[in-house]
């Protein structure tokens, strides 16, 4: 399965264990979405539980919103991560609060699918990494899955979860492997993502960050598409690094970065999003904070940059193997 | 650089940019209003097509008339105890609203709003919905917790969000929630409800429940994404909602032409959307009572959603933050060409000889008493200010369903933090 079948086959998973998941968005039902996550889904669960909604975003949260307060578990897809601002308000004043502001008497457990990043030539309108604006909110939750696998497990545990959780899927690595950067074609690429995705049910719990290999020589935190780019580099440059794809940025897996960072005493950290108030500023300050007597180096940041995503240049703003390359180097140096 | 291009040779454009017909200071007239005579519109069956909504959309359907008498086809034909219910609701609202202002203005909490002039439109629907009917609703539709039932004790509770607040003082006064009396958390954020409302009548409508959903917005807050958005759903998918605008006249200061009323009626909204449009007295308890039962009724037969335009008028400020003599005619209220809507009804109970003027007195005096007795019930609980009410870890709780570390750590800084001050507050036992 490659990651868009995983993510397909979480909802069908879900959508026979569970009659109250429904799955709203637009083009997701006949047609079964533009990327074709939710195929087959509209001819297997009927019109009613899987359908086409207008196209205003806004309305797809809020009336999500209303549902999940009815009891249902709904699924909406934005389909693209840039057309989200017109729900930032549902999302964020109204499905984050609900359960706090209602003392619990009602929830919105939604999971918003959603494609994010670049390296599609998508253009500013079809490759921003919106995660930083969510992880600022209280009350959502975020998930980025960086393979087949995670993907599915991740995505079940979201349709369960009682609070609202976004996800974001990085569609550069949607139909599997990813093998090229127009920097550096990077020959070991194709082997990521990978892996086996079983048939049925399995769950990957939320705030559970993974190991993607184990290293001494520095920490690097990285979610998303970036885990293989990240991947590849290192193999490429053959560096000792320990790679953290951190798969929920909230809730966080503290644990898991604090205790490799204390092992390795270097720390970096590596997004698409743009770099100002970037989730990175965020994981910096962390590391910074609790592991700063173990540190050697500063914290190091490789990310977009502070512009607009760019399209004919886009491969310029993608972080690639050598401004990742050219960070180790400064990382390592000391 | 703006008047180098203007071309000599054709007129230059302007701005319009409206203005209401009175400001402070001015006489009010009134007599541009438009009040068709009651009785007169007509009561289409509730499968009608949308489309031919048109007159009902731009009129205003009337049902009492200036002598309080019950006319035409929209007489809901209430019995006289459900009409005095009603009538009780509505001066016990009224009663309410003037205690809780008043507890404002002696600062026993932070905020308050009334819904002076207004309390037919949330009482008389209450009456016409089943109970267990869901409703979302905006900051001015108190009555509807009124009429279900819901305890006033309970309400000022929140409103002083003391120790026995259901909210544990996490929402602002009058932002009430009921899962149990079918009432949405209020948002202080405009027509939010108003997908969800559409979203909630629509699970309802795909599990094959028979419950329907209503909700309640400003004419101000048409202007909002939400709104729209929301009529979409709702034709699109034909959800079994009303869709009630309450048209004040006032969002805080500006007039309802700021909304778009100067070019049309509110109900006229949902005439482009392929929804049913009603324009009706909001002042006229029984049009309320009969539009929301058409409305209802059209719901549950799956004929799709209504929107009700309740043409009324906020007697009194925006809130206890508000002050309207800065911005409209002292005279306005009282010149409101469709009266006091607890007047109306008292008016009518009385002309079928089901009322008088001693049992009204008395029944105001017995509901004053009954929120004096109330307000002292909840001042037990605490008053807003009077330090805390609740326990300080609560401050944490139900961000998420289970806490998350980061908010366990800020929960334990929060604590030694109030260790090192010596602040008497309370923590969770």
């Amino acid at each position: 399965m490659n990651m868009i079948q995983a993510i397909n086959s979480a909802m069908d998973v879900m959508m026979d264990r569970d009659p109250s998941v429904i799955v709203m968005g637009e083009d997701v039902g006949y047609f079964g979405g533009v990327f074709r996550a939710t195929a087959g889904l509209q001819a297997k669960y009927g019109k009613t539980r899987v359908f086409d909604t207008p196209i205003t975003e806004c309305g797809i949260i809020g009336v999500a919103i209303g549902m999940g307060a009815y009891g249902l578990r709904p699924v909406p897809e934005i389909q693209f991560a840039d057309y989200i601002y017109p729900a930032l308000d549902q999302l964020v004043s109204e499905a984050a609060r609900l359960r706090y502001r209602s003392a619990g008497q009602f929830t919105a457990p939604l999971t918003v699918r959603s494609p994010f990043g670049g390296g599609i030539f998508g253009g500013q309108t079809h490759s921003q990494s919106p995660e930083g604006i969510f992880t600022h909110v209280s009350g959502v939750k975020t998930v980025i899955p960086s393979t087949p696998y995670d993907a599915k497990g991740l995505l079940i545990a979201a349709i369960e979860d009682n609070d609202p959780v976004i996800f974001f899927e990085p569609k550069r690595i949607y139909n599997g492997p990813f093998n090229g950067h127009w920097d550096r074609p990077a020959e070991n690429w194709s082997k990521h993502p990978g892996g086996e995705v079983p048939e049925g049910y399995y769950r990957i719990d939320l705030g559970k960050a993974a190991i993607v290999r184990p290293g001494e020589a520095l920490t690097i935190l990285a979610y998303g598409t970036m885990v293989h780019v990240v991947q590849a580099t290192v193999e490429e440059l053959g560096i000792d690094a320990e790679i953290i794809d951190l798969r929920t940025l909230v809730p966080l897996d503290i644990e898991t970065i604090e205790e490799s960072v204390r092992k390795t005493g270097r720390c970096m950290v590596v997004h698409e999003a743009t770099r100002t108030s970037g989730f990175g500023a965020e994981l910096a300050s962390l590391v910074q904070e609790r592991c700063f007597y173990h540190l050697e180096a500063p914290v190091e940041r490789v990310t977009g940059f502070d512009t607009p995503y760019p399209h004919s240049l886009e491969w310029a703003y993608f972080p690639g193997p050598v401004r990742i390359g050219q960070a180790l180097k400064k990382i390592l140096k000391d | 650089m703006t008047a180098d291009a203007v071309r000599p040779n054709l007129p230059p454009l302007s701005l319009h940019v409206p203005e209401p017909r009175f400001r402070p200071g001015d006489a009010v007239d009134f007599a541009d209003v438009e009040v068709p005579p009651a009785g007169a519109q007509p009561r289409p069956d509730t499968a009608a097509e949308a489309a031919s909504f048109h007159e009902l959309a731009y009129t205003l359907v009337r049902v009492l008339d200036e002598e309080g008498r019950a006319v035409g086809p929209w007489n809901p034909k209430l019995d006289p105890d459900t009409l005095r219910k009603m009538l009780r609701d509505m001066a016990l609202v009224r009663a309410f609203d003037e205690r809780m202002f008043r507890a404002q203005r002696q600062g026993k909490t932070s905020f308050y709003m009334k819904c002076t002039g207004e309390e037919a439109v949330a009482i008389a629907a209450a009456h016409a919905l089943a109970s267990d009917d869901m409703c979302f609703p905006s900051y001015r539709q108190q009555g509807l917790l009124i009429t279900r039932g819901y305890s006033l004790v309970q309400m000022m509770n929140q409103i002083y969000s003391n120790k026995g607040d259901d909210l544990q003082g996490k929402q602002l006064p009058i932002m009430y929630s009921s899962r149990e009396k079918g009432f949405f958390s209020i948002s202080g954020n405009l027509a939010t409800q108003y997908p969800q409302a559409v979203g909630w009548a629509m699970a309802s409508a795909a599990k094959g429940d028979t419950r329907i959903a209503a909700t309640w917005c400003g004419e101000g807050s048409t202007a909002e994404g939400d709104f729209h958005s929301a009529m979409t759903f709702a034709t699109v998918y034909k959800a079994p909602v009303i869709l009630n605008v309450v048209n004040n006249q006032w969002a805080i200061s500006s007039f309802s032409g700021f909304a778009g009323a100067e070019a049309t009626t509110f109900a006229a909204r949902a005439l482009g959307y392929g929804i049913a449009g009603l324009r009706i007295d909001g002042n006229d308890a029984l049009a309320v009572y009969a539009a929301t039962q058409w409305a209802a009724e059209r719901a549950r037969t799956n004929q799709g959603p209504t929107l009700i335009e309740h043409f009324t008028y906020r007697a009194e400020g925006h809130s206890t933050s508000d002050d309207p003599s800065q911005y409209r005619s002292a005279g306005e209220p009282t010149a409101w060409p469709l009266g006091d809507p607890i007047a109306r009804l008292k008016q009518h109970l009385i002309a079928l000889g089901e009322w008088d003027e001693e049992r009204h007195a008395e029944q105001d005096r017995e509901l004053a008493e009954m929120v004096k007795a109330a307000q002292k019930e909840a001042e037990k609980n605490g008053i807003l200010g009077h330090g805390l009410h609740q326990p300080l870890d609560s401050l944490f709780d139900g961000v998420f369903e289970e806490m998350p570390w980061h908010l366990k750590e800020q929960q334990q800084m929060m604590i030694a933090e109030e260790e090192a001050s010596g602040r008497p507050w309370a923590r969770k036992k």
